[in-house]
């Protein structure tokens, strides 16, 4: 249909709407949240419920260098939305690899913790509760940096090549939101586990 | 104004479905890779009526059983099956893609769009969706597994812990069921990511969110609620696959474990569900009695707040499904008030629909008695789901058969009616042509005279005392007489789906050309040819107020010198 009536008062219409990319981005992320807080209210139900060692107390280490990482990341991939916004494109691959270390410096150091837990400690999902719930809810946060890190490392390659440019921004933003978040619940995930939980 | 004719159908070429030619193989072809949002709300629509059969059959056998006391038509263990496997088919199988198929079909065409935000997503979503109800129902062939036993999920479609752990579900059959709710879930999720990206992204010129159609809005409502909805299920059963595969604990009360917090995680999911079902059920009623009343709804902001405080209060209602596990009284009452609370933004619909029909000038077309049929039907069952909230009201019939006739009088008396009338009102825009109305007339006649046979005997069956989910009863306790009643009334329902499932496919070749706008109807919808082309809209079409058709049929008593 050609435009609908055209002798109405006001004629031009001012017309923005939201990026459909964040809009999406945001809403899984209310999802995800949602899924979180279930594995959430699940480890704080369940904490000091154990029938049988080990328990947090014994075996948990804080993990410094890996959060301080983690959340510093946020930081990097910030930068390199300003840079991919405006147009330095060396800095928004650097700023790109700083954040993927930063990430996989994060998993190394949550990989090394399960280790010893899994062989030292002897605490497998299905020793105790402590376990089953200490696993599914580190592993699930950890899925999701492997996720997240998997995205990054593929607009790292693309921006070798130099196939990224300010035109992908709302794309990258996107996906820097997501990264924000899996951050943002790293917060609650380490209140939850190493705080109160131990 | 019949003899109107609306400016897209003159632009429209024939043959725009460049994929309609070629061999049979070819055109199935374009169906599997196609990415339109047409095309994937007609895969939707066609999933959810086989899947409406189906379960639909299994509702059938399960009342032969129960048709006479001591019968033996369905063993105890295929009885279990079949009320698992009708419960969470028709609430994943066929509710939900029912409704998302609608929405895919219609909100980019009522927003004024070309398609939805995300193509592809979208065709992932119907065929994630897709996969998850086949594997559901492999369950049949595979869910025997290495045991031998255990055919079919027979859990409940609620599942309830310890019920679902290894040694008392052995077997692959509760794995399937687990599975394929995750699976299905996640497209769910994608559609409703989908979904609520086009509606607050996709909007054409001039279409704010307060001239958006009533359907776009609740539909962009019903997705923010899927989004925290759907996925404690998918959490929680991803604890239940955790358990039952890696020897994990979360619902094993012999390691300390509880099957106390199945039953909320499954409820905080299972009660916001029932609204995410019933939303879309109003949104197609808000579409229908207005056109068919020919008056603009009434008190179109009222209608949108009350949909959204509907999303609010229905997130905090889960534990009046568990006032029998012994909850603390402040819970009970917590609860017990939180449901009630729903009662007034529903109650403002119900008031809203009859003001609209108030000094209308009423069309009993089928669509039309089909709405109707709702509205009667959702205030009954309103009414019992108020008596069934308070707490000691539901400690005497919890998992009665009034629970049963309750939630039947929500599914069936106002989903069920809206599906339909949905299908006989946008039928005529997908195929361009329009079913029949005289087959139309003894569906509805038929399907309700059996609804009110069925479901309302189901009511004093549950007062005398007659509990859910049991295979076969004595003859001594004096439901033998309105259990065969329930079950003739259901025999009648089948029978006017039958009827219906006749009407949808003969009227594809055998209906009346329907033109673009057979009903005379005001969204953007309406304006493109039937069927719209995969583009939609030759021109992007610009809106200035809530009934963009009205303005342009009537240019001297345009809308939006109404609204403010």
């Amino acid at each position: 249909m050609s435009s609908v009536p055209i002798n109405h008062p006001a004629h031009a219409i001012e017309w923005h709407l939201p990026d459909k990319r964040r809009v999406g981005m945001s809403a899984l992320i209310a999802g995800e949240s949602a899924i979180f807080a279930i594995f959430v209210v699940a480890y704080l139900f369940y904490i000091g419920k154990n029938f049988t060692g080990p328990t947090p107390r014994q075996v948990l280490e804080v993990p410094i260098v890996g959060t301080i990482c983690l959340l510093s990341s946020s930081l990097t991939i910030w930068r390199a939305e300003k840079a991919i916004e405006e147009e330095r494109m060396a800095g928004f691959t650097l700023w790109l690899a700083a954040t993927i270390t930063l990430a996989a410096v994060f998993l190394t150091d949550t990989a090394f913790e399960w280790k010893k837990l899994i062989y030292q400690d002897r605490l497998t999902i299905s020793t105790n509760l402590f376990g089953t719930t200490f696993y599914s809810l580190v592993g699930l946060h950890a899925t999701h940096v492997v996720v997240g890190l998997f995205l990054l490392t593929a607009t790292f390659i693309l921006s070798l090549f130099g196939w990224v440019d300010s035109r992908q921004s709302e794309r990258f933003g996107a996906i820097a939101l997501y990264w924000h978040f899996v951050d943002a619940v790293w917060v609650a995930v380490f209140t939850v586990v190493y705080l109160i939980g131990r | 104004m019949s003899d109107y004719t609306l400016p897209a159908s003159s632009v429209i070429e024939a043959g725009a479905f460049a994929s309609e030619s070629g061999t049979v193989l070819e055109r199935l072809h374009g169906w599997v890779v196609t990415v339109d949002h047409k095309r994937l709300g007609i895969l939707y629509i066609l999933y959810s009526t086989f899947f409406l059969l189906v379960a639909g059959a299994e509702a059938l056998l399960i009342r032969l059983q129960l048709a006479f006391p001591h019968n033996s038509v369905l063993s105890a263990q295929v009885f279990n099956r079949f009320f698992t496997m009708h419960g969470t088919t028709m609430v994943f199988l066929v509710g939900m893609p029912f409704l998302f198929g609608f929405a895919n079909y219609i909100v980019p065409l009522q927003i004024g769009a070309r398609d939805m935000a995300f193509p592809r997503l979208n065709a992932f979503s119907f065929w994630l969706t897709a996969f998850g109800g086949f594997l559901l129902y492999y369950s049949f062939l595979g869910g025997a597994g290495l045991y031998g036993m255990g055919n079919a999920p027979d859990v409940g479609w609620f599942a309830y812990a310890p019920l679902t752990a290894r040694s008392f579900s052995p077997g692959h059959a509760t794995d399937y069921w687990a599975l394929a709710l995750i699976v299905s879930g996640f497209g769910t999720l994608g559609t409703a990511i989908n979904i609520i990206a086009t509606i607050i992204s996709m909007r054409c010129k001039g279409m704010t969110l307060m001239r958006m159609p009533l359907f776009t809005w609740l539909l962009l409502v019903v997705s923010m609620l899927t989004l925290v909805t759907i996925t404690p299920l998918t959490a929680a059963q991803f604890m239940l696959l955790i358990d039952r595969y890696l020897g994990g604990h979360f619902f094993d009360t012999q390691a300390g474990g509880s099957s106390l917090i199945w039953i909320h995680f499954f409820w905080i999911f299972g009660h916001p569900e029932v609204y995410v079902l019933v939303l879309p059920a109003f949104a197609i009623a808000n579409e229908i009695i207005p056109v068919f009343c020919r008056k603009a709804i009434f008190g179109y902001p009222a209608m949108v707040a009350a949909s959204v405080c509907i999303m609010f209060v229905s997130l905090s209602v889960w534990a009046h499904h568990m006032f029998t596990v012994g909850m603390t009284s402040v819970s009970n009452a917590f609860f017990t008030l939180s449901t009630m609370l729903v009662g007034v933004p529903t109650g403002i619909k119900i008031f809203n629909w009859i003001a609209t029909l108030w000094g209308g000038r009423i069309r009993f077309t089928t669509p039309m008695l089909f709405c109707i049929g709702f509205l009667f039907q959702f205030l009954v069952a309103g009414l019992t789901g108020i008596m069934l909230s308070v707490s000691p009201w539901d400690w005497q019939l919890h998992n009665s058969y009034f629970v049963i006739a309750h939630f039947h009088y929500v599914l069936v008396g106002a989903i069920v009616f809206c599906i339909f009338a949905a299908i006989y009102y946008w039928y005529p825009k997908a195929t361009g042509r329009l079913m029949d109305e005289k087959l139309g007339k003894w569906h509805f006649w038929l399907f309700v005279i059996g609804f009110h046979i069925t479901f309302d005997t189901m009511h004093f069956l549950g007062l005398l005392g007659m509990p859910r989910s049991i295979y076969t009863y004595q003859p001594d306790r004096g439901w033998s007489f309105l259990n065969l009643v329930v079950s003739i009334g259901g025999l009648i329902q089948g029978i006017a789906v039958l009827i219906f499932a006749y009407n949808f496919v003969v009227s594809y070749w055998r209906g009346k050309v329907a033109g673009d706008d057979p009903w005379d109807a005001w969204t953007l919808e309406w304006a493109t040819s039937s069927p719209p082309p995969v583009y939609n809209f030759e021109e992007l079409p610009v809106v200035h107020s809530r009934r963009p058709l009205w303005d342009l049929k009537h240019p001297d008593d345009p809308d939006w010198e109404y609204e403010s």
